[in-house]
């Protein structure tokens, strides 16, 4: 491991990457958004069949269901998803590469109308409608 | 300052070449399981009474009792093997998946070689951890 890493924290936020770091960025925030989530849910699910662990377990889940944690996690899900997507096809298809900032204008064209849709379903479901 | 040639990267097939296909691979599967289970779900007669969770449950862990309370008049005919299959394939695929990017956050972000290394450690030792309980959980709930 060869490599220097001397970059600190806000030598790297106002690193002006534009598009594509925060295509780069979001893919890694909402990664670890649904490494945690799925993690706790399995084992939420988990202790809640145990006798010890049903009281814990059912209110994780609870939390889960709440509409405004599913804005939070239909984001992280939707936009890895897509990204990963965009991430995929680049690399199968390396000539694309040339257009990434393109692919990227299209992903957000593709994520925001699913995002949208999303929204409205979960907040009207949300608010009782 | 004299600097230490660097070796170059191994040409070929080695582990993390390997673990960067398998990362769009296993994306590629989880696209593929995630489609089967929304359309055995619109199958299902799920298309009128679908609440956001509920697709979510179908899209990624599909099985009978995750998805129980979609209220599906027919679910009977659809528990067994197959969907127990589905969410233990998606379980492995999407454990892979993601503590394998876990371990690529940890490589880029974490700069103390002795915290790296206990990390990495810890997300090895969760990793077949998550997986055994998730498969119990799909095989015994």
């Amino acid at each position: 491991m060869g490599l220097k890493r001397n970059v600190g924290l806000m030598e790297g936020l106002r690193y002006q990457g534009k598009g594509p770091m925060l295509a780069f960025i979001l893919h890694r925030i909402t990664g670890l958004g649904i490494v945690l989530f799925v993690a706790l849910h399995i084992l939420a699910s988990y202790i809640s069949n145990l006798d010890w662990g049903t009281t814990a377990g059912i209110f994780v889940n609870t939390i889960y269901e709440h509409w405004l944690f599913q804005i939070f996690i239909i984001f992280c899900a939707l936009f890895h998803a897509i990204n990963g997507l965009r991430i995929v096809i680049l690399d199968l298809w390396p000539k694309l590469i040339e257009f990434q900032r393109e692919t990227i204008w299209v992903e957000w064209f593709v994520f925001l109308p699913i995002y949208a849709i999303a929204l409205i379903i979960i907040i009207r479901g949300g608010l009782g409608g | 300052m004299k600097t230490q040639p660097r070796t170059a990267p191994q040409r070929g097939f080695h582990f993390d070449y390997l673990m960067w296909l398998f990362t769009r691979l296993s994306a590629l599967a989880m696209y593929l399981l995630a489609i089967v289970g929304i359309v055995a779900a619109l199958l299902m007669s799920a298309r009128q009474n679908m609440t956001m969770p509920d697709l979510m449950r179908w899209a990624f862990m599909p099985n009978p009792n995750h998805v129980a309370n979609t209220n599906i008049p027919d679910i009977e005919a659809w528990k067994g093997i197959f969907w127990q299959v589905m969410g233990i394939l998606m379980l492995l695929f999407a454990g892979s998946h993601g503590f394998h990017g876990l371990l690529n956050v940890l490589e880029d972000y974490i700069s103390q070689r002795w915290v790296r290394n206990l990390l990495r450690i810890l997300v090895l030792l969760i990793w077949p951890l998550m997986s055994a309980i998730g498969i119990y959980v799909i095989l015994t709930s």
